[in-house]
């Protein structure tokens, strides 16, 4: 039987777990290469099981291989094992389904997902032997396997852009005309959450995609294209697709700064490319592709189910969370459509898991109409899992999860964030101590005995006080359960475990204005919740634990990092740095190393005091939510005060400019927002009547 | 009702280890619509069993696998739904109605499974290992250590080779197989190597696992049938 195998075989049965190499899943989607114009190469910059489990690769998958000309396949992080024999063989990085070398693609798509995945986006490259700086990218078509890693600290330095402009790209001109599109290393494009602040990571990417991938990207194929056949220089097609909405080609921006180091200007310095780049949103979520031919790995992955995305942003304003901000507004799909997804996706995966994902499940509005559908249709009848994550914690959620699971072997999970009513003002967390414990009281009444509650610690003016309330708070609810359930009918002690993440300020969240702490001081507050959760009461029934101290630390720098990081970035990868998310990897010593040999002074990252005027690295990007309207938040935050959320009135973030979702009102097929009770309609929607007398808020998210 | 499933397993689905066909195989009935007996309980899962597992690395013409169904279908069609979803290197080629006692349970039929092994390129013997080969087969008696989980024992390992053949540069095994007696093909090949002093490693041969039998014969003598003729 022919098949094609980029490892040797010898390889492939050395290594751990093979089948993350080998592609030929169910629905895995298989062309002819020489019947296709474009390739295209999506990576999730982590091992198979981590990647294959995230759901906007597969969307944008399946929207990329319904295009006849495109070819879409995937690309993965190889494992420690086989990317030390692939260093050492000299093999180059693949894509799964063709096992071609990436290096042969015309893009490279790499979502980002998580700081902490950047020095595995040095490893792809580096692997693909792809020259690791976009600059060197308009000359230079590819490099030996691996050789990233020889680059010292000080060529880093030299490399990158941010030390002194662009000299590699002088020095190579002298060496060689510039590549036309199609000529050298694929095109390479970040996506996801973690391109909202691209400025780290800039160096190493020609391209970012700001916002949702369902919207701009036959655009973008279709200017490259376009540009092959034209035979125009890869920078020509970068500068060209620069004007696409949604694109930022960052070698046409140039940053200064001021003497403190803070940022003085960002500018684009070619013509045609934009100040500023409007992320880009689905306007219509039933209308929006989706997965209709889900892959089916072999192996177990980490989300091993099919994902069914009943709705995308949020309306609960959590002033610490990013998705909440940057994923506005919140726009929901039809009941009809869902029930149709769900049964198209279990049809063609033939998985025995469906599971409900959104920032906000519970805030779905024909919840109870979705959940005992698939209750009926599938949970009941055909032995299907239904998972439900981040449902709040109330009468109808007890009543759904006791359809749909094992009461007394699954938990209950809860995320207060903050243990004072205080501190859930201040994050506005719209959850009182009431709701937590009526909700705990159901749930034990309704047999359960396990709770899971999630906090951070190291939030804006967080005090002593407001940490030993996790543990109290815990204490309450373990108090609550000896009091709810009679002793006869007590299965055992309750089980109620703590866990704690360190609080870490992220870009376009009102907290992006927060300082960070020392890893030490950390550390002393997850003590001070620990001595107190020993002091209660009830504390045999109560575990404790708390997360990395360093890592939080690192991913401050990286979330909040400016383009001067990069250099940063590639000495930790050039001294090893890989798979920092994996606790066994990750290695502090690396990366202070890397800090030191590269000049770069952490504290100012994550310590220091933003000013409110100051310039941030990713305020060329607009979201639609205004930094004017982020540092009232930020401002509503110190005095503790609460922001209603999006069905209870707008807010005026400006996220109405994107004309959808919450922010629009069917009956009158007008945009509005409301500001207190007094209804204002803004941003008519083409085609009907502007509403007399409105008040359209200032700056649209544009501030 | 229980059925028996006959499929392939060819080209790199041979990496795939036995967990993940298992997993591979229940998504397969589902998505082909056929509706399996589950098991009770709190948490049910479906009712199938495979004869006889199969290491990583090995490829196969004779995989097999009994599930009980609780809406007949006719074979035809439940092989039809299964290859239409099946990936490249897997086929399935027949399914038949068989017993439902515990002896008839593929697992506790298997007696003797035949292999062909072919050397990977670069690890080929010198040309004298032929008669070498031949020589040693003609012994009454080949003493091999089996290593157990808990427990080593000295076998003699000849009277469970039914066949030994070499035709060019492959080789044609017919070895004992299932719960009692199994004698991997690696296991006589290693220690044929050892005594006649080639080097030997788990990588050096590609096995394909032809067929699989029953043995409907007595302790005198063997009446080997395919466990896929073991039907009603």
């Amino acid at each position: 039987m022919e098949y094609k195998l980029a490892l040797p075989e010898e390889v492939l049965l050395l290594v751990s777990k093979p089948e993350r190499y080998l592609g030929n899943e169910v629905n895995a989607v298989k062309k002819d290469p020489t019947k296709v114009d474009i390739r295209f190469a999506m990576c999730f910059p982590d091992v198979y099981e981590i990647g294959m489990s995230h759901l906007g690769i597969q969307i944008l998958y399946e929207m990329f291989n319904a295009r006849e000309d495109t070819w879409c396949e995937r690309v993965y992080s190889p494992w420690v094992d086989l990317d030390a024999v692939m260093r050492e063989k000299k093999i180059p990085l693949f894509a799964l389904e063709s096992q071609d070398p990436v290096l042969e693609m015309d893009f490279l798509g790499i979502t980002l997902q998580y700081e902490l995945c950047y020095t595995n986006i040095l490893q792809i490259l580096d692997l693909s032997g792809i020259p690791l700086h976009a600059q060197e990218r308009l000359y230079l078509r590819s490099v030996p396997v691996g050789d990233g890693r020889k680059t010292g600290a000080a060529d880093a330095c030299a490399k990158n852009g941010a030390s002194g402009g662009t000299s590699i790209a002088e020095d190579e001109k002298e060496q060689g005309r510039e590549l036309l599109v199609g000529e050298g290393a694929p095109i390479v494009v970040g996506g996801g959450p973690c391109a909202y602040n691209p400025e780290p990571i800039a160096d190493f990417f020609d391209l970012f995609y700001i916002g949702e991938g369902e919207t701009a990207y036959d655009q973008l194929l279709n200017l490259y294209k376009s540009c092959r056949e034209k035979g125009t220089t890869r920078r020509e097609f970068l500068r060209q697709a620069a004007a696409i909405p949604g694109i930022y080609c960052p070698m046409f921006y140039k940053a200064a700064y001021n003497d403190d180091g803070t940022l003085r200007s960002f500018t684009p310095d070619t013509e045609g490319v934009p100040k500023r780049v409007v992320k880009q949103v689905v306007t219509d979520m039933d209308r929006a592709p989706y997965i209709t031919k889900p892959l089916v790995p072999f192996m177990q992955i980490t989300q091993d189910r099919v994902v069914l995305e009943v709705q995308r942003g949020c309306i609960r304003g959590c002033r610490f969370c990013q998705a909440g901000m940057i994923y506005r507004p919140t726009r929901t799909k039809s009941l009809e459509v869902l029930k149709k997804q769900a049964d198209c996706l279990l049809l063609e995966s033939g998985q025995d898991e469906i599971s409900l994902s959104s920032l906000s499940t519970s805030d779905y509005p024909e919840l109870p109409g979705l959940v005992n559908y698939l209750i009926d249709e599938y949970g009941r009848t055909k032995n299907i899992n239904i998972s439900l994550p981040s449902l709040r914690i109330d009468a109808f959620s007890l009543d759904v999860m006791s359809k749909v699971q094992d009461v007394k072997k699954s938990s209950l999970t809860f995320a207060p964030e903050g243990g004072s009513q205080r501190m859930r003002d201040v994050i506005n967390k719209g959850l009182t101590e009431e709701d937590i414990l009526r909700g705990a009281a159901d749930a034990f009444r309704g047999g359960w005995n396990k709770v899971k509650l999630y906090f951070m610690l190291g939030q804006p003016t967080e005090t002593e006080e407001d940490r030993k309330a996790i543990a109290q708070l815990a204490e309450k609810i373990a108090e609550t359960y000896y009091d709810t359930v009679p002793k006869e009918q007590r299965v055992g002690k309750c089980s109620i475990s703590i866990s704690t993440s360190f609080f870490v300020p992220k870009p376009f969240t009102p907290f992006q204005w927060a300082v960070m702490y020392e890893p030490g001081d950390y550390l002393g507050f997850a003590h001070t919740v620990n001595q107190e959760v020993k002091n209660s009461l009830n504390h045999k029934s109560i575990r404790y634990n708390w997360h990395e101290a360093y890592v939080t630390v690192l991913e401050g720098l990286l979330a909040r990092g400016d383009r001067r990081v990069a250099r940063t970035i590639e000495a930790a990868y050039a001294d090893g740095s890989l798979f920092d998310a994996w606790t066994e990897h990750w290695d502090w010593e690396r990366w202070v190393r890397a800090m030191d040999e590269t000049g770069l002074e952490i504290d100012f990252y994550t310590k220091r005091q933003r000013g409110e005027e100051e310039l941030f690295p990713w305020d060329f990007i607009d979201t639609g939510v205004s930094k004017k309207y982020l540092l009232e938040e930020w401002h509503r935050a110190l005095r503790a005060e609460v922001t209603p959320n999006c069905h209870v009135r707008c807010n005026l973030c400006g996220a109405a400019k994107f004309r959808s979702g919450v922010c629009f009102n069917e009956e009158e097929g007008c945009l509005k927002t409301r500001a207190g009770s007094e209804e204002v309609y803004v941003y008519p929607r083409e085609g009907c009547n502007p509403v007399p007398g409105i008040h359209i808020p200032e700056g649209g998210g544009a501030s | 009702m229980r059925m028996r499933i006959r499929y392939s397993k060819q080209g790199l689905m041979k990496f795939i280890g036995h967990l993940d066909m298992m997993r591979y195989f229940q998504k397969a009935l589902r998505r082909a619509g056929i509706d399996v007996t589950y098991t009770e309980g709190m948490s049910p899962h479906m009712s199938m069993s495979y004869a006889f597992p199969l290491g990583v690395g090995m490829t196969s013409d004779s995989e097999y696998v009994d599930v009980d169904l609780n809406t007949p279908m006719p074979p035809e069609e439940m092989i039809g739904r299964l290859n239409e979803s099946a990936p490249e290197g897997i086929h399935f080629i027949k399914a038949v109605q068989i017993g439902i006692t515990k002896a008839e349970k593929g697992m506790n039929q298997v007696a003797r499974a035949d292999y062909t092994l072919s050397f990977r390129e670069g690890y080929e013997w010198d040309t004298l290992w032929k008669e070498a080969f031949a020589a040693f087969l003609r012994r009454e008696e080949i003493l091999v250590i089996k290593k157990g989980k808990k427990t080593e024992k000295e076998v003699n390992i000849r009277p469970l080779i039914y066949q030994a053949d070499v035709s060019g540069s492959e080789i044609h095994l017919g070895l004992a197989a299932g719960n009692e007696n199994n004698i991997r093909p690696e296991l006589l090949m290693e220690a044929f190597a050892r005594e006649a002093g080639y080097s030997c490693t788990p990588f050096m041969f590609r096995i394909n696992r032809d067929e699989v039998y029953g043995d409907t014969g007595n302790a005198q003598e063997h009446a080997f049938v395919p466990l896929i003729d073991l039907c009603l």
